[in-house]
This record gives C-alpha cells, sequence and structure tokens, in this order.
C-alpha cells in the first residue's frame, strides 16, 4: 500500500509525519517533493547510489527543415520560436513531449536528452529511502518525480512524501495512492489550503484522513471542517518547541517521549482506516 | 515601416505598456501612413514562455522594428536572431512612440533585461 502524504499548505509539516511514520511502521519512504526534498536530513540513509534523470529534447536537422514554424505553433510550452532564419530552442521550457516531431512533415526533428534531476536511492535502519532532486534553474519536477515512481523497489508498504499544494507534483505522485493523510495546521491558511487538498482527494476518490500538527487552542477551525464533511482525524501532534528544536537538528522527533503517544495513535488510526496489515 | 509596440489596451487611446511579453495587446503601425490596428496579445496570460510567444506573434505579423519599455532574455534572443531591433520607449502615447522612432530618436535595446520583470502586476495599469 501506498499512502501519500499531502497538506495543501506548505510548511505543516508533510516530512516530518512523513519521516516519523515511516520509521515507526518500518515501511518505505519516497520523497516526491523533488523541488526540496528534505526527508533524507532526518532518516539518514547510507551507501546513497545515484542514477540521472534525463529529458528528450529536439535537434533540428538544418538540411532538411523548411523553417514552416509548424513545431513552434505545436509547442504548448513555448520552447521553440521560428525566427525564419532558424529553429530556437529555449530547453529549460521543453517538457519532452514530442508535439513537435509529429507535425513535422520533413522529419527534420530528433532527440536528444539532457540530465534535469537525480534519483538517489539508500537505506537508513532498515527503512529503504528514495528521493528525487531537481536541479537547480530546472522548471519541471514531473519528470523527475515519474521516474522516482516508476522505478520504485517492490515493497508491501510505503509512505510517499509528496509536494505541498495540489499542482501537477502531486497529482503525478496520487497516480500511485492508495490512500492519503492530509497535514494540517490549526490556522486559516491551513484550513483554507486543506480543503484544495481534501478536493483533489476527494474527486480522485482516495481514501484518507487527516493529522493535525502544531496543534492546540484553535483546532476547533479543523474539528469543525473535518466533522461537517465526514473525514477522520486520525490524530493531532501537539505545539511544542522541544520538537521544533530536536526537528531543527534532524532529528525524529516521534522518538521524544512526549510525541510518541501521538504518533503511536496516528499510526493505529490509519492503519484501521485503511485496512493496512 | 511596420512596426509592433506594446501596448496597454486595444484603442488608439492607449499608451505604451512597459511589459513586453505580458503586455495587453500590440499595436501594428505603419509609420509612413499612421494607419493602426490591434493584435490582442495571446501570450499575456501563458503559463511561461510569454516573451517568446509574443516575439513570435510579432514576427509572423512581419513587423521591422519593435517599441516596448522591456525586454527579458527569451523575447531578445528571439527578436534579435530574427534581426528585428527593439527600442526602449517610455509609457506614452502609441503614435508619439511611433513618430520618435521614425525620426531616429529612440535608443536600441541592446542587451535583455530581467526575466519576468512584467509578471505579476495587475491588468488594468
Amino acid at each position: 500500500m501506498n499512502v501519500c502524504i499531502l497538506s495543501g499548505k506548505g510548511g505543516t509539516g508533510k516530512t516530518t509525519v512523513s519521516v516519523n511514520l515511516a520509521a515507526l511502521l518500518k515501511t518505505d519512504y519516497i520523497d516526491c517533493d523533488v523541488e526540496e526534498p528534505n526527508g533524507f536530513l532526518f532518516l539518514k540513509p547510507e551507501k546513497v547510489e545515484k542514477e540521472d534523470v534525463p529529458v528528450d529534447f529536439p535537434v533540428f536537422d538544418k538540411g532538411k527543415c523548411i523553417l514552416c514554424g509548424n513545431c513552434a505553433n505545436a509547442c504548448e510550452f513555448h520552447a521553440l520560436a521560428n525566427t525564419k532564419k532558424s529553429i530556437l530552442l529555449f530547453p529549460e521550457l521543453c517538457h519532452g513531449c514530442h508535439a513537435c516531431g509529429l507535425v513535422c512533415a520533413p522529419k527534420a526533428i530528433s532527440y536528444r536528452q539532457r540530465v534535469v534531476g537525480v534519483i538517489e536511492r539508500g537505506e537508513a535502519k532498515g527503512i529503504r529511502c528514495a528521493r528525487g532532486v531537481l536541479n537547480v534553474g530546472e522548471h519541471m519536477a514531473v519528470p523527475v518525480i515519474r521516474r522516482l515512481l516508476d522505478t520504485l523497489t517492490p515493497a508491501k508498504h510505503r509512505i510517499l512524501d509528496c509536494s505541498p499544494g495540489t499542482s501537477c507534483n502531486v497529482t503525478t505522485t496520487l497516480k500511485h495512492a492508495d490512500a492519503a493523510v492530509v497535514i494540517t495546521e490549526p490556522t486559516v491558511f491551513g484550513l483554507h489550503d486543506m480543503g484544495l487538498a481534501v478536493e483533489l482527494l476527494q474527486k480522485r476518490k482516495i481514501p484518507f484522513g487527516v493529522v493535525i500538527n502544531k496543534s492546540g487552542e484553535t483546532d476547533r477551525l479543523i474539528e469543525e471542517f473535518c466533522e461537517a464533511n465526514s473525514i477522520p482525524l486520525f490524530g493531532r501532534i501537539p505545539f511544542s518547541r522541544n520538537a521544533a528544536q530536536a526537528y531543527s537538528r534532524g532529528e525524529l522527533i516521534g522518538e521524544l517521549p512526549e510525541m510518541k503517544d501521538a504518533f503511536d495513535r496516528i499510526a493505529l488510526n490509519m492503519k484501521e482506516a485503511f485496512a493496512w496489515n | 515601416m511596420k512596426i509592433g509596440i506594446s501596448s496597454t489596451n486595444s484603442n488608439a487611446t492607449a499608451v505604451v505598456d512597459p511589459r513586453f511579453g505580458r503586455c495587453e495587446a500590440f499595436a501594428i503601425i505603419d509609420t509612413e501612413t499612421n494607419a493602426i490596428r490591434f493584435l490582442d496579445n495571446a501570450a499575456k496570460t501563458a503559463s511561461g514562455g510569454a516573451g517568446i510567444a509574443a516575439a513570435q506573434q510579432l514576427l509572423d505579423e512581419g513587423v521591422e522594428a519593435v517599441c516596448t519599455g522591456n525586454l527579458g532574455p527569451n523575447a531578445y534572443r528571439v527578436l534579435s536572431e530574427a534581426g528585428i531591433k527593439a527600442y526602449r520607449v517610455s509609457e506614452m502615447p502609441l503614435m508619439d512612440a511611433a513618430k520618435l522612432l521614425k525620426d531616429g530618436k529612440l535608443d536600441e535595446i541592446s542587451q535583455a533585461g530581467q526575466a519576468h520583470a512584467g509578471m505579476n502586476r495587475g491588468s488594468n495599469r
């Protein structure tokens, strides 16, 4: 079973919950937030192996190109321009979709590959860890996420740590989801963006529950929403300065004595709700 | 000479839009006859590559020069590869910009400005 951890709002604690659940449940941990993957800071995998992620880009045979511009017209991402003297390529905008090649009547286009990111795999105390890392300056995270998820090592259970928001980066990861947990914080922003994540999960018919992180006096905000929409609340992680300090040192906060009950409860509720065994 | 000017709207009373890729419209002006017409900037809401698409639109229109406030690196590359010169103008009435160009009183944009300079600005400036 693949359980996706998402949030809507950034900074609510997706990675904190993901790495601690993976450590507690001894599942594989997959960091799909390739624009800022930080789960390895906490799990600290060893013997990490790396594999480049290539993306195709078009190359033009000037002897065959008739400068018709069909390729530039077909490019949804404006990665090509027809200057009437040559076809210009803006590689960082090219998604490698091959639409240009499909519409090129004189067959002047072939493809080469460039590296946009890397997949890293390692192991930490019996937990297999993998992540995608998008290269600095690149725009497109999806090819890296797709490669990461298409090359997973067979496993019974996995925690998939998603990107914030509800963009392509998240929907790409959700293609591999059997269930999901939405991490929120008891603020108006947390509630609003959680609503977007909830809507996405409902549309995709993925079963899910909610965890309130930095829980405290304003939890009613989230509880009311969950009650009104019949969404199970898997648990809450109390607001704690001590936990924040442990986090900032790269430690697993689930191992703190005052946090153990909270994570045990989340794990238990999650396993029951998703019939995980 | 047929020129393209980034414009704040599609009326003859519009002024030069300092943004290129994300301007509202392009005024196409014949500097011999002063005939003016407008093209909607199809790229203004593009998620990416707006400067490239806007430059392509003007190339397809067959303009021989461009007047605007700022050109980003990608739009600059498209126009310069095509041999189309771009000239820097402030937010003035369109026909004034066209006259300054015809009289040779405008400075050529000889290097690209900052990328994404025209983003996140209201459309009703």
